[in-house]
């Protein structure tokens, strides 16, 4: 697997110092780093202050900068995007947290008609430099509302950049980088992976961040640019196309299948690096479109759009989709909902068969 | 020119953190009896002292005093007292399930029984709950909910009636006038709203009530709520449980500070009350009051029950990172069990005896349901509903996609 050598905006390399960091740790850091770096960049949420948030991505931060740069925020997701944006307008950079994407709906009307749309409607007079970070996916038992993966609600919005780290590197790289853009970024955390990859088998023990190598992260600063997908397991005989939990465990079907599989992983769902994915389906004829959140109208309708316009002539056989059904989420079936390595083997082996 | 100093974010803060005491002096309670009681046909505005006072009825000494106090008949308060006590047992036990991982999760009411368990006795048959998370009283305060049928939900089991699609304590149940618990806050409180909007389109007589917590009282659907409820004279009403924490948030970080829930109300043209939440006879007699206002067409009440969430937010919290230790132990308002034990025991209508006889027999009678519906599995041991359920109820009959990914699944 390859681990990227970006170097940040301003052209220092990527740190010097590297540190085993879980993905919790590295998305705290960058906020860390930013707060530290620029005082117009403020954290906010629900339990983000004092208790440092349910998950504890911003533990300590309050302690370090203070009450007015990270604070508490009322249960009101609306609220919260709200007075982003108003921040942003005044000339803040927000970064906000949506305790579980499940909960980012009360906010919609905020990201879509306002964050996604300020700049457009105002020809540039106004734009909405925030970072709405989301926890999701499945995985931990959390039901209906603690699961889910509303990707595709953001990329059918035009002018949100949907972002989706899959490991500790790119978690801090792109959250630096999410908060240095101008744009609207909806930054999408697979809480699953917080605290170390996860391959999809539930029954195995969790492997800690400490022993892969995408946990050891820079302390400084850093980015991993947005639009710049990732070659996370180069192969040759089919591509997969995939983002957040789904890279672990399409590997892990690559590693079960013996298939030569090649991992693109997407990091920014949209805009996307469209380059990198043509160039590996070109080589290989054949692609699976792997991702959590459910089949229909879900983002592997683009993407599988996006294959079929830019590589037609070069596929071998028809492009997979593996996801998750098309029910919400449901609780106790978990596994049975979750696409694990089973269902992402069995796509590859169909691809492979034509 | 204006000369002004720089200006400064206010964040609020509570006066008591893990290491420091809270100065509990903030929330202005008022002496027991010491509230009017208005008449139930009065004028929402006339309310308005009534938002920042706290009716209470049971003194210090277990006494009910003042125009609040009506005692309500002693079979009805033995009754109360016998589900706040099993409540609080159920609690304890399906706490030690879940860290059994017999369930994924749990949910308590500690400290909060007597808001739902008097406000269920004060209901009718018929009424409609819209409830959070935390009002499992309004289930178990019922004779007619099977205790061993809620236990498989919580254990995600073959019996569990939603089918294992739901996190443990997000019940549902029509029959028993108990809405669907919805993960997303505040959502049901406006359905509370249009329940009742739609009784009175059809002539009926029952009534709706919504529940809400203080923290989630900050989302847009507690003030639209209020806005509908006023506009139609909506027959509901609007509970916010101001427990003083939403997880680790205090309720001022809700927009509490120095004001009240319940003055939302009378600012939307609501009448409005706030009430010693852990004081049964107060809950009861305010209940009543407003179901009483609700039923006879003079529109909704909005009641803040002041009271302290005891226990961690859930099985997946632990306060003693954000709050001290024995908060609880100094919350002015006591314990509701202990202050209607008090209560009954100087009316004569129950004994220390009687107490711990009723306190063991809850304790098998809880047990004896748990074992009775582990016999239909537990999480731990992946006895549940299979997985070919999973694609049922999405819709009315099941669409050809569906019946196709369940095929696919092969089950
Ligand atoms: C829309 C939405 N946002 C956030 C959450 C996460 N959450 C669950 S409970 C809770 C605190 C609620 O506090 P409160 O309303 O005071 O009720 P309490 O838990 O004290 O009974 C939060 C933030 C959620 N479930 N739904
Ligand atoms: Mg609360």
């Amino acid at each position: 697997m390859k681990v990227d050598t970006e170097t940040s905006a301003d052209g220092t390399a990527a740190g010097t110092r590297s540190t085993p960091m879980t993905m919790i740790q590295a998305l705290r850091s960058a906020m860390d780093v930013m707060l530290e770096r620029d005082p117009d960049v403020v954290v906010y949420g629900q339990d983000v202050g004092y208790f440092g948030g349910v998950f504890r991505c911003t533990e300590g931060l309050q302690a370090k900068y203070g009450k007015s740069r990270v604070f508490d925020a009322p249960i009101s997701e609306g609220g919260i995007v709200g007075t982003a944006v108003g921040m942003g307008a005044y000339g803040l950079r927000a970064v906000v947290e949506i305790q579980f994407a499940d909960y980012f709906y009360p906010a919609s009307d905020q990201i879509v008609s306002e964050a996604a749309r300020l700049r457009y409607r105002s020809a540039g007079d106004f734009t909405a430099p925030i970072t709405i970070r989301m926890p999701c996916g499945g995985g931990i038992y959390g039901g209906q509302t603690h699961s889910q993966s509303p990707e595709a609600l953001f990329t059918h919005v035009c002018g949100l950049r949907t972002v989706m780290p899959s490991n500790p590197y790119d978690a801090k790289g792109l959250l630096i980088a999410a908060i240095e853009c101008d744009d609207p970024v909806i930054f999408l955390e697979p809480k699953r992976l917080y605290n170390g990859p996860f391959d999809g088998h539930h029954d195995k023990p969790v492997v800690p961040w400490s022993k892969h190598p995408l946990g050891l992260v820079p302390e400084g600063h850093y980015t991993v640019p947005l639009e710049s997908a990732a070659v996370f397991r180069p192969g040759s005989e089919l591509t997969v196309l995939t983002y957040g939990t789904m890279v672990f465990v399409s590997e892990a079907a690559a590693r079960e299948t013996g298939i030569d599989a090649e991992i693109i992983d997407l990091r920014s769902i949209w805009p996307l690096d469209l380059a990198m994915l043509v160039d590996s389906v070109k080589k290989t004829g054949r692609c699976v479109v792997v991702h959590e959140a459910t089949r229909t109208s879900g983002f592997g309708a683009e993407l599988t759009a996006l294959v079929q316009e830019h590589c037609f002539y070069h596929l071998e056989a028809p492009v997979e989709r593996v996801a998750g059904w098309d029910t919400p989420y449901p609780h106790a079936q978990e596994w049975d909902y979750f696409p694990g390595p089973a269902r992402v083997a069995a796509a590859f082996k169909r691809a492979m068969e034509k | 020119m204006t000369q002004h100093e720089p200006l400064h974010l206010h964040v609020p803060e509570p006066t008591g953190r893990p290491g420091r005491h809270t100065d509990f002096s903030y929330l202005r309670l008022s002496p027991a009896g010491a509230v009017r009681r208005p008449p139930v046909d009065t004028l929402p505005v006339d309310t308005s002292d009534l938002a920042y006072e706290l009716v209470r009825v049971l003194d210090d000494d277990g006494a009910a005093v003042g125009p609040w106090a009506m005692q309500p008949d002693r079979e009805l308060l033995r009754k109360g007292l016998r589900a706040m006590m099993k409540t609080r047992v159920f609690d304890a036990r399906m706490l030690i399930a879940q860290r059994q991982k017999k369930m994924s999760f749990y949910m308590q009411c500690l400290g909060e029984e007597a808001i739902a368990i008097a406000h269920a006795l004060a209901l009718d048959p018929g009424d409609m709950c819209f409830p959070t998370y935390r009002q499992q009283g309004l289930l178990l305060a019922r004779d007619d909910v099977d205790m061993v049928e809620v236990i498989c939900q919580l254990l995600s089991n073959q019996h569990d009636p939603l089918k294992g699609r739901q996190l443990p304590v997000m019940y549902s149940y029509k029959r028993a006038g108990f809405f669907s618990i919805s993960g997303n806050l505040a959502t049901q409180f406006i359905q509370a709203v249009g329940w009742g909007m739609a009784s009175a389109i059809k002539g009926d007589t029952r009534i709706a009530s919504g529940w809400i917590g203080d923290g989630a009282t900050a989302e847009a659907d507690f003030h639209t709520a209020l806005t509908f409820a006023h506009v139609y004279r909506a027959p509901v009403i609007l509970n916010v449980v101001n427990n003083q924490w939403a997880i680790s948030t205090f309720q001022a970080i809700a927009g509490g500070e120095a004001t009240t829930f319940a003055a939302r109300g009378v600012g939307c043209g609501i009448a409005s009350l706030r009430v010693d939440g852990n004081d049964f006879l107060a809950v009861y007699a305010a209940s009543q009051w407003a179901a009483e206002r609700a039923r006879r067409n003079l529109g909704p009440t909005l009641i803040e029950w002041v009271t302290y969430r005891a226990g961690p937010h859930s099985t997946s919290d632990d306060p003693s990172k954000y709050r001290p230790a024995d908060d609880w132990a100094h919350f002015p308002l006591g314990d509701p069990i202990a202050r209607l034990r008090q209560h009954l025991i100087a009316i004569g209508a129950w004994s220390e005896g009687e107490h711990a006889d009723t306190q063991k027999q809850l304790e098998a009678e809880v047990a004896a349901a748990q074992k009775e519906a582990e016999r239909y599995g537990t999480l731990a041991d992946g006895n549940m509903r299979s997985a070919a359920e999973m694609f049922e109820d999405v819709y009315k009959d099941m669409p050809e996609h569906l019946r196709r990914q369940r095929q696919q699944l092969g089950v």
